[in-house]
């Protein structure tokens, strides 16, 4: 086995509940962490409305799993870009994402914010510095 | 949802569910044309707003929400349905 650390991007472009597409994601960036990669994950397009918060899906009988999406810091799942042409194109801003965080073992365990929004332009250049991508 | 509002004539009813509650959002493009569609009823289904984390707040003015019984009486009113998926 190779001990070289390659740079994985999980892509998600497609809005939660409607197809299973953002839910297999999550699955697959989970059991992806335990491989101690430098794992990413970029929301654009309609993806960005994985990350809207107050989802409350018990009236469609459908599980929630936006709460997952605060677990991701424990698996050293800590960066999340979020397009910002994509929320604007929607009318959202940051304010209507849930906060998600993680802590910083290197800096004294502090509180950082997992989501980063970048510019289109900001998150073609993160794209070309993968190795791999994954795009759901 | 451009090409439906496209063919949806006088008289129709257009409900929005699942992903589809997007297009009910208040300050999108899609808004516009919703508002400028005369003689459409629009409607969107409240629990796929809810499961979406959309507050009812957010709706375009003049769309109506529906519960599911609603869902059904709109298919049993309109004798032609169209899932435009």
């Amino acid at each position: 086995m190779s001990e070289q650390i390659k740079k994985f991007m999980y892509l998600n472009r497609r809005a939660p509940y409607g197809t299973i597409y953002a839910w297999e994601s999550l699955e697959v960036v989970l059991i992806g962490a335990a491989f101690d990669q430098d794992v990413s994950l970029a929301f654009l397009d309609d993806g960005v409305y994985q990350l809207v918060k107050g989802q409350d899906t018990a009236e469609v009988d459908m599980k929630n799993f936006s709460p997952t999406y605060q677990a991701l810091g424990d698996y050293d799942v800590t960066k999340l870009f979020v397009e910002k042409e994509s929320l604007e194109e929607r009318g959202l801003t940051l304010d209507d994402l849930m906060p998600l965080t993680y802590e910083d073992e290197d800096d004294d365990w502090a509180e950082k914010d997992s989501i980063k929004v970048v510019s289109r332009a900001e998150l073609a250049d993160i794209m070309e510095e993968q190795d791999v991508m994954f795009s759901f | 949802m451009d090409s439906c509002l496209a063919y949806a004539k006088q008289g129709s009813a257009v409900l929005m569910y699942e992903d589809g509650i997007y297009g009910a959002i208040k300050g999108t493009a899609i808004a516009d044309k919703i508002a400028a569609a005369s003689g459409v009823s629009f409607y969107v289904l409240g629990p796929d707003l809810k499961a979406r984390g959309v507050a009812e707040d957010k709706v375009v003015d003049g769309i109506e929400i529906v519960d599911y019984a609603k869902f059904v009486a709109l298919a049993a009113e309109n004798d032609k349905v169209q899932a435009w998926v």
